[in-house]
Parts: structure tokens; C-alpha cells; sequence
């Protein structure tokens, strides 16, 4: 039994990114807490905004904040799901949008419009358009309609504690589940 | 037995007139359901009390409760499907829990909750829907609504006012409000209305108020649906 | 348009008078308004919701839930092209093109000058001479390119429909072959003069001693239904013919209707009869108006002959008359209960069952629903007898059945068997040669591969409410499962979730499987939504809607698997498509404005 409970031969290397998220998913991951120590006895980071390493490398896991809202959130989805065998969709926006996804309804002329023109103390009168910048797709999308998704956590932030249970339960070979409480859309 | 059935090898008492669901839940056994709401005539269109009675597929609220009859309900096979259509409603609607007031209340959700809903699944359909916040006390947010037609029938067959109506077809089915201008400000509704108390979601909402029950003592914070028979039963808070 | 200036009462007074303002005849009324008008405007709503006593929502959920009423203006001349899979094979997808760009406009579009609209619609029962389109609901036959162009020139000098050419609008009976039913004569009152002398019970015997089950598809044994009704408590009852031929590929009523209407009317009168019903209502689907004139002059002759009315044939007591009612577009309306709300006055969404419309039908009270095919039917056991019935077609299945035959053949049109017929048999009778697969009993039937071509039409083999859709060699199954998809996506009431999501689900799933996005993936999800619309849905629409591509999953695999990428995963839509509207706003075209799709 004993050999059961010793982490794995290596850790299993995780990388992370908030696409179009608020990055609370993260904060959230953070708030493990203690926790988080015990997590590092199990995974090491690639990609992520805890290293700052810039792209992905092969990993076991990928946890992906955010929903899919312009084509730079494509390419680094791609990156993510060519790059982990297993990927993960990490809160309420990237696995339905979340509030983003409340564009939907609207034209992308409209919400630009909106955003550069409109809003109380915008004073330019341009929209940018410099190369550097991604465009924006005409709707923000859950990550599960752009890449094939292994499993979802749902939750605005998911908890610390709903995080924890659902990686360990993963590295240690369970089909992860979330306990009642953890079980959040909110 | 006179008057008992069986769900899943458990004998159910019923009194007659009963039907599947009502004595399932009087008895403290759970169905998962949406559309069906004590005192208002069973409709059967949410399809999620499902249950299965001589190898047919039926739904709990619309089937009579029948001595020696034998129920499956809490089985792998009709939670799979319960929890595919929760996605069908999730997905065809604009379900977005962080924003809404009835989080936390909403029985949509708590059902996601209890049947392990982790995601929607499907393609979005995210549909234009309307908000209509033309009554000084409510509002109403069709984003939500999953047409299950519980304000039709309550302020129908309870508050006499015959207010809402269900109209289109298909996916294009919605609730329409029966004033010349179609909005809400424009007929008699109030707060105090069963119709305004009926709404498994958050479509239809007290404006002015936000918020107001903190996390974590919501009724499905801590609580399964599945654990709240005597709520459901009566829907006396 | 002249009716701006015509007085709301002066259009609607007369309308409202004809059906005694009962708001049960509101498909009626709003039907002769929508003839008067074009459609349906505000102010018409407004009126008849006051002259009715009908809530104003209720109206307009009646106008919203049915395909042919419009609440908007859709042009003077309302062009719906049948879109059945058999229009399709004859090629009616080009000649709606070439109309839409004769008159410059995109489908379902009105013209700015208010001319015309040119839409798709759902099968209109003319499979064996289409393609075939609609008028302001009159119904064109064996469309070609010249007759396509003839048509806008009338529509653009604003010919009145009377005017045209009336080949236009022949409609052919085609019947190829003929069983009893269709060959044995039967002069007025011959079959209802038997049942009267046989009386009540002594015909409803004759009926158990046939052992006939309805014609509609589902089988349920007549005579059970007719004894169920006749014994229900009840203030009144009725007779309801459900001339509501709506699944995509049938027409052998639109042919008894036209043909053999006495029959039918004779065995309504013969039900009512048995039963007890002063009353019988013909519900008949709105692609079928064209007949109404003539099955109303029928009926009016039925009455000076004393064969509809009071005191039929002299009897005493046995009062029947029959009121034709029309649909407005709602495959639903097929399935009984749905019809009875529509008869009602309502949208057609299929009632709770039980009670069953048996016990609690039209107006809640007991009510037989028989097929048009089943009351014509009806009468040819009143001549020779039960006995004599039961001595034709299989143990389990008396008597003959009409099939309405299309597709890939050379001798489309009414072949009347009796049960039991080889479907290879009838292969070789309509002279289909290289047939691949047979749609039997429409889109919600079933469809067979040619190893099954040995087995029999029969309610306990093949069971059919009529279509017979033969498919060649060179078809391709896939886009017909696509077609029957889009047509119940179409059709569904949305009643329940199943349905209402689900034929969604699949027909967008099939769409993207056409697009040359399909993998694996969509594969398992047809299957998993197929099970759940199959066992949970609240009637027969959604419970067969996965069907047609279930058949053709099992049978026509190639069909599916040529169109799929060889990986695990490909989104819905076109990732750079999504940008367009982005890079119109911004100005940009560069490189990284462009999302190319991943190896």
C-alpha cells in the first residue's frame, strides 16, 4: 500500500495560461495555499505565468483559463493542446465563454465601437489596428469548440480546493471528481 | 402492497391521483425535474424526470402512480441521458452563472450540480434573446429562459392573469407577454404574483435586489437538490 | 395594394360571420384573412382578438407556431419550392436558383416592390410529378427551366393565378396499380346502406371480424379504437380524418382525396355511424387546399341526398355531418393529438397520452382519429364483410395498403398491394432497376439496403404509412439523412427538450460533417443523440427524427466516412472566417490576420 502513496518516478510537468480570462482562475490556483506545497511534490511547471517560460514544451497537462475570444488565443490554444496529452479547460470561461461570451449578441463593429469610441473618458478616435495586435474573432468561444478538451472544471473561479482535488485525483490515476461544494458554476 | 409502487426496489406509498413524481418526492426519493411545480398541472416537457416503467421510457410527472407498478430512476443509463439534456439547455440558452442573480437558487444549476454536469458539451447555439425591463418591479431575461412554460401556467391556472404565453416552434419557441405592446410594464404583473415565484431560472428576477443571500448560504450552496425532497415538495421557504 | 383602403370590418365581418365567431375555427379565420390579405397585420390580430373573446398572444402563437401564416408582408405572389429529397433528385435546388436570381433576391427575401418572396418548404406531396413548388398555397407541378421562366414572366406582369395556364396546376392521380380499394366500384351510399342494415354493433363485428388496423403507420387494430370511443362517457362525439399527409415522400391521400373522396367521406359517415358522432372533421393540410372547393361540393351533394345531414337515409336519430378543416403548415399536426389542438384552434403541440383522444379528443370529448386511407378503407368492409376483408394481406396485417412510390424509377405514382408484398416485387413493378435503398414509410420510416429487398411490406416486417422512396445507385445516403435532419429540425414543435435541442444537435452536426469538418468525433455524437431523442422524446417526431441517420449509419457507412478528416478533432466553423469581420474594421490583411486550419 505504502508504495501506492510515494508521488510518481518524475514529476508530471503542468503548464498554464489565461486566455480570455481575468487571470482569477489563477489567483484561485494560488489560493491552494498549503496545498500548493504538496502539489509540488507531484508536478513541475512548463508554461506558464508562475515561470514565465514563453511557449509551451511537451507536457502531461495543460490547464487552460479563458475562453477563445481573437486569433492570438487560437495559436496558443493550439500550442497547448499539440503540446499536453492531457488538457483541461480551467473555469467558467473556458468552458463556456463566461461572461465574455456575452459579446456573443452583439456585432464585433458594435462592441469596438463601443470600447474606442463610446465609453465615458475614451478620448481617441481610432480603433488600433497595429500588426502586432490579434483580432478579434467574431464571437469568444469555449475552448472545447476550438480544440478537442480531455476535462472541464467548471466554476468562476474554480476553488483551491477544487483545483487540488481535481489534479490529484488525476495524477494519481482517478477519474477526477469534484466533492458537492467544489461543484461551482459561480 | 394497496397503493405502494417500487423505484429502484424501494416500496413508495401513493395516495390516488398521485402522480410518479409527487409520490417519489413524498416518499424523499429524488427525481430530477424542471418543469413540474406542486399545485400546477404536471406538462412533461422538460423530459428530465424521465424514468423507466416496463421498459418504457416515460416521464414521472405525467405517468400515475399505480399500485405494484416498478420504477427505474437513479441508474446510470437515465442520469447520462438527464445530464445530456442539461446540456441541451445550457448550450441553447445564454447560461452564464457569474452574472446571474438566481445563482445559487436556480434549479437548472443545482440539477448541473447534482448530476456531475461538468461542461455543456455541445456547440453553443448562443442565441439573440431578449430583456425586457419595462415593469418597475421585475425583469424579465429571455437569455435564460428553457421554456418550460411554469409562468404560463401560473399566471394562468393560479393568479387568473393569463399573462405569459408560449409561442413559435422549435428552437424558435418563446414566452411572449400578452399586451398589445408586448412588454411586461404594460400588464398587470406584480411581485407577488405566483408567476413571478415559478421560474426554475433565472429569467424571470425582482429588479433591485443583488445579490442579496451571501455564498455559501444559497439554497444549493451546500446542499444537493437530490437532499431537498421536503423543499421540493411544498416550495414553502 | 387595395386592401390598405378596404375597412377592417368589411374584410373580416364576412370571415367571422362564415364560421359564427367561434374561436375554435381560428386556423379558418385566419386562413380566409391571409387569402383576403396576403397576411396577417396587426391591426387584423387586434380585431379578432376582440371579436373572438381570444386573448391577443393566443392568436399570435397561433400565427408563429404554422409555416403558411405570416404576421409580415411576403410578397403578393408567395413562391415555396417543395424541398423533399425527391425534389431535390429532380433537380429542384437549380430551378430555385434560377428563379431567385431572375428575381434578384436571396431566399425567404421579399422583393423591395412587395411582388414576390421565393422560399424552400417541406415535402408538398407531389414526389411523383416534381419537382414541385407553391403559389399563395396552390401547388405547380413537374417544374423545368422553361417553366420556371414562364412563371416570373406571369408573376412580373402581375398575372392573377386564375389566368395562368391551367396545365400549370394539373395534378396527375398516377395510380399504376389497383387493388379493391381502387377497383372495386361503389356507388354513393352503397357501403353505408350495408353498415346501416348490419346496424351499429353488427358493423363494428364486421370491423373486429377484418381485424384492420389503421393506415396511418402506427397499426393500432380500428375496431378497438371505434369500441373505445363508442363506449366512452361522453356529452358527444366525433369523427376526426386526419388528411394531414405531411411525412416527406407519401401522396396516396392527396389521390383518394381527389378520386375516391366519396369513399372517404362514406366512411366517416360509417364511424359515426358505430360510434355514435353527429360530427366529423377532415383536417386537411394546407399543401392540399386546392381540393377544398371540390371536397366542399362533394360534401354538399352527400346532403341533398340526404347522405349527410339529419336523419340519414331515413334513419331516425342518425344525424353526421362532416366540416373540412385546413392546416397551415405543421408536419406535427399528423400526430393525433397535435391535430386535435390544431382542430381546436391552438398550436399543434402533441397533448400528454393518455387519456387518449379515444376517451378525451376534440373539445375533450371522445373522439376517433382515423387516416383518409383507413375511413376509405372502411367502406369496402361495410360492402363485402369482415370476413371477406380477412382473407387478404398477411395473419397480422388484412386487407391492402396504397403506397405512393418515388424516386429512382421509371413508373412513379399509386400502387395499391395487398400486405405481404416483396419490396423487391414492387422494385420490379415500378420498374426501379438500380435501386440501392428504399425509404419506406417516409422520413421516420425505415430505410433498407438492398440485402433487404427480400422482405415485406407488413405492419409486422415493414411497417408503412404509405412512402415508398427508392433511392439508385448513384444516390448519396448521406445527403439524404441530411435532408430528412433538416426537414424534422424544421418541424419540431419544441415542446420538449429532447426534440426541440436535439434535431438541432444533428442537423448541425450532419452540416458539419458535409463541410468537410467531420471526424470520428460527430460520428459517436449522431449516435448518443439519436439515443436519447429516440427514448425521451414526447411523440413520434422526435422518437424517429434520429432514425434516418441511425439506418444509414448502419447501412451506408462509406457515405459518412469519405467526408471525414482522419483526426480526433475539427471545430464547427471556419477559424478565419470568424475574423473576416475583424479585418474589414481594422483594415488588415496581413499574415497574422489570417487564421490558416492546423495540419
Amino acid at each position: 500500500m505504502l508504495s501506492l502513496q510515494e508521488p510518481p518516478e518524475r514529476k508530471l510537468r503542468v503548464a498554464t495560461v489565461s486566455l480570455s480570462g481575468c487571470f482569477g482562475c489563477h489567483m484561485s490556483f494560488l489560493d491552494m495555499d498549503e496545498n500548493l506545497l504538496d502539489l509540488f511534490e507531484l508536478v513541475e511547471f512548463d508554461r506558464s505565468p508562475l515561470t514565465d517560460i514563453k511557449h509551451c514544451g511537451p507536457c502531461d497537462i495543460g490547464l487552460i483559463e479563458g475562453g477563445v475570444c481573437n486569433s492570438e488565443n487560437v495559436h496558443v490554444l493550439r500550442e497547448f493542446r499539440n503540446n499536453c496529452r492531457t488538457l483541461i479547460a480551467l473555469g467558467a470561461c473556458a468552458v463556456n465563454g463566461g461572461l465574455p461570451a456575452l459579446r456573443n449578441g452583439l456585432d464585433v463593429r458594435e462592441v469596438l465601437r463601443e470600447a474606442y469610441f463610446e465609453q465615458l473618458g475614451v478620448v481617441s478616435n481610432t480603433i488600433p489596428n497595429d500588426v502586432e495586435l490579434p483580432l478579434l474573432l467574431d464571437k469568444v468561444h469555449p475552448i472545447n469548440e476550438v480544440v478537442f478538451v480531455d476535462y472541464f472544471i467548471p466554476g468562476c473561479p474554480p476553488s483551491g480546493d477544487a483545483i487540488f482535488k481535481f489534479l490529484t485525483d488525476l495524477v494519481a490515476g482517478r477519474t477526477p471528481r469534484l466533492d458537492y461544494p467544489q461543484m461551482r458554476f459561480d | 402492497m394497496e397503493n405502494t409502487f417500487i423505484i429502484d426496489g424501494m416500496p413508495i406509498p401513493f395516495e390516488p391521483g398521485q402522480n410518479v413524481l409527487q409520490a417519489a418526492l413524498a416518499a424523499g426519493i429524488f427525481i430530477p425535474h424542471l418543469c413540474f411545480y406542486p399545485g400546477l398541472k404536471p406538462n412533461g416537457n422538460c423530459k428530465l424526470c424521465t424514468v423507466i416503467i416496463n421498459g418504457r421510457h416515460v416521464s414521472a410527472c405525467t405517468t400515475l402512480a399505480n399500485s405494484g407498478i416498478e420504477v427505474a430512476n437513479n441508474t446510470p443509463e437515465l442520469n447520462n441521458k438527464r445530464r445530456l439534456m442539461l446540456q441541451m439547455l445550457f448550450v441553447s440558452g445564454n447560461h452564464f452563472c457569474p452574472g446571474c442573480e438566481k445563482s445559487g437558487n436556480c434549479q437548472l444549476q443545482a440539477l448541473a450540480y447534482d448530476l456531475e454536469m461538468m461542461t455543456p458539451h455541445f456547440n453553443h447555439f448562443f442565441p439573440k434573446r431578449t430583456i425586457d425591463a419595462s415593469h418597475p418591479e421585475a425583469f424579465l431575461d429571455m437569455n435564460r429562459c428553457i421554456t418550460c412554460g411554469l409562468c404560463v401556467q401560473a399566471s394562468g391556472e393560479v393568479d387568473k392573469k393569463n399573462i405569459f404565453a408560449l409561442s413559435g416552434r422549435g428552437m424558435a419557441s418563446h414566452v411572449v407577454i400578452n399586451t398589445p405592446s408586448g412588454k411586461l410594464g404594460d400588464s398587470d404583473f406584480a411581485m407577488s404574483d405566483k408567476a413571478a415565484r415559478v421560474c426554475p431560472v433565472g429569467a424571470i428576477l425582482p429588479k433591485r435586489r443583488g445579490y442579496a443571500i451571501p455564498i455559501g448560504e444559497r439554497r444549493y450552496d451546500e446542499l444537493p437538490i437530490s437532499s431537498q425532497t421536503e423543499f421540493l415538495t411544498t416550495r414553502e421557504t | 395594394m387595395s386592401h390598405v383602403n378596404s375597412s377592417v370590418g368589411g374584410v373580416l365581418e364576412p370571415i367571422l360571420d362564415r364560421y359564427a365567431r367561434n374561436p375554435h375555427h381560428l386556423m379558418q379565420i385566419l386562413r380566409e384573412t391571409q387569402e383576403r390579405l396576403d397576411f396577417i397585420p396587426e391591426w387584423a390580430v387586434d380585431y379578432l382578438a376582440e371579436a373572438l373573446a381570444l386573448a391577443r398572444v393566443h392568436i399570435q402563437a397561433v400565427i408563429d407556431f404554422y409555416a403558411f401564416f405570416y404576421d409580415s408582408p411576403r410578397g403578393k405572389y408567395r413562391v415555396l419550392f417543395s424541398d423533399n429529397v425527391t425534389d431535390r433528385m429532380q433537380g429542384n435546388t437549380a430551378l430555385l436558383s434560377r428563379m431567385l436570381s431572375k428575381f434578384a433576391l436571396d431566399q425567404g427575401q421579399v422583393s423591395s416592390d412587395g411582388l414576390v418572396s421565393i422560399d424552400t418548404t417541406s415535402c408538398t406531396g407531389m414526389c411523383d410529378q416534381g419537382p414541385a413548388l407553391l403559389v399563395n398555397n396552390y401547388p405547380v407541378t413537374q417544374l423545368s427551366s422553361q417553366r420556371i421562366d414562364q412563371i416570373c414572366e406571369l408573376i412580373k406582369a402581375q398575372t392573377p393565378l386564375v389566368e395562368w395556364p391551367s396545365e400549370f396546376f394539373n395534378v396527375e392521380d398516377n395510380i399504376l396499380r389497383r387493388d379493391v380499394l381502387l377497383s372495386t366500384e361503389m356507388a354513393s351510399s352503397q357501403a353505408l346502406k350495408r353498415a346501416i342494415e348490419l346496424g351499429r354493433e353488427g358493423m363494428l363485428a364486421e370491423m373486429k371480424a377484418s381485424e384492420f388496423r389503421g393506415r396511418g403507420g402506427a397499426g393500432f387494430t380500428t375496431a378497438v379504437k371505434w369500441e373505445a370511443c363508442k363506449n366512452a362517457p361522453g356529452e358527444t362525439r366525433y369523427v376526426v380524418c386526419n388528411a394531414d399527409e405531411g411525412e416527406p415522400g407519401t401522396f396516396k391521400d392527396r389521390v383518394l382525396l381527389a378520386s375516391f373522396a366519396e369513399r372517404v367521406f362514406e366512411g366517416m359517415t360509417i364511424a359515426g355511424y358505430v360510434i355514435g358522432a353527429s360530427k366529423g372533421l377532415v383536417y386537411l393540410r394546407a399543401e392540399y387546399r386546392f381540393m377544398l372547393e371540390k371536397l366542399h361540393a362533394i360534401c354538399d351533394a352527400r346532403r341533398k341526398a340526404n347522405l349527410l345531414g339529419k336523419d340519414i337515409l331515413g334513419q331516425k336519430g342518425f344525424d353526421f355531418d362532416i366540416e373540412i378543416h385546413m392546416g397551415a403548415g405543421a408536419y406535427v399536426c399528423g400526430e393525433e393529438t397535435a391535430l386535435i389542438e390544431s382542430l381546436e384552434g391552438k398550436p399543434g403541440r402533441p397533448r400528454i397520452r393518455p387519456p387518449f383522444p379515444a376517451t378525451h379528443g376534440y373539445l375533450g370529448q371522445p373522439t376517433v382519429v382515423n387516416n383518409v386511407e383507413t375511413m376509405a378503407q372502411t367502406t369496402l368492409i361495410a360492402q363485402n364483410g369482415g370476413a371477406w376483408y380477412h382473407g387478404m394481406g398477411t395473419n397480422l396485417s388484412t386487407g391492402t395498403k396504397l403506397l405512393s412510390i418515388a424516386g429512382d424509377c421509371d413508373r412513379p405514382g399509386i400502387y395499391e398491394y395487398t400486405f405481404g408484398v416483396r419490396i423487391d416485387k414492387i422494385l420490379e413493378d415500378c420498374g426501379a432497376r438500380n435501386a440501392m435503398a428504399v425509404q419506406v414509410g417516409g422520413a421516420s420510416g425505415t430505410c433498407l439496403a438492398r440485402h433487404e429487398f427480400g422482405r415485406k411490406i407488413a405492419f409486422e416486417d415493414v411497417p408503412t404509412s404509405g412512402a415508398f422512396m427508392i433511392f439508385g445507385n448513384n444516390r448519396d445516403m448521406f445527403e439524404v439523412a441530411r435532408n430528412f435532419m433538416h426537414f424534422f429540425k424544421h418541424e419540431s414543435c419544441g415542446f420538449c427538450t429532447p426534440c426541440r435541442v436535439g434535431t438541432t444537435l444533428m442537423s448541425d452536426i450532419l452540416d458539419k460533417i458535409a463541410s468537410g469538418k467531420g471526424t470520428h468525433y460527430e460520428m459517436n455524437e449522431l449516435s448518443r443523440v439519436h439515443q436519447l431523442l429516440r427514448t425521451t422524446s414526447h411523440c413520434g417526431l422526435g422518437q424517429s427524427a434520429g432514425r434516418p441517420v441511425y439506418d444509414t449509419l448502419q447501412k451506408f457507412r462509406p457515405s459518412y466516412d469519405r467526408r471525414l478528416k482522419h483526426k480526433d478533432f475539427e471545430p464547427a466553423f471556419d477559424l478565419d472566417d470568424a475574423l473576416a469581420s475583424a479585418r474589414e474594421i481594422m483594415e488588415r490583411d496581413d499574415v497574422s490576420a489570417h487564421l490558416g486550419t492546423e495540419s
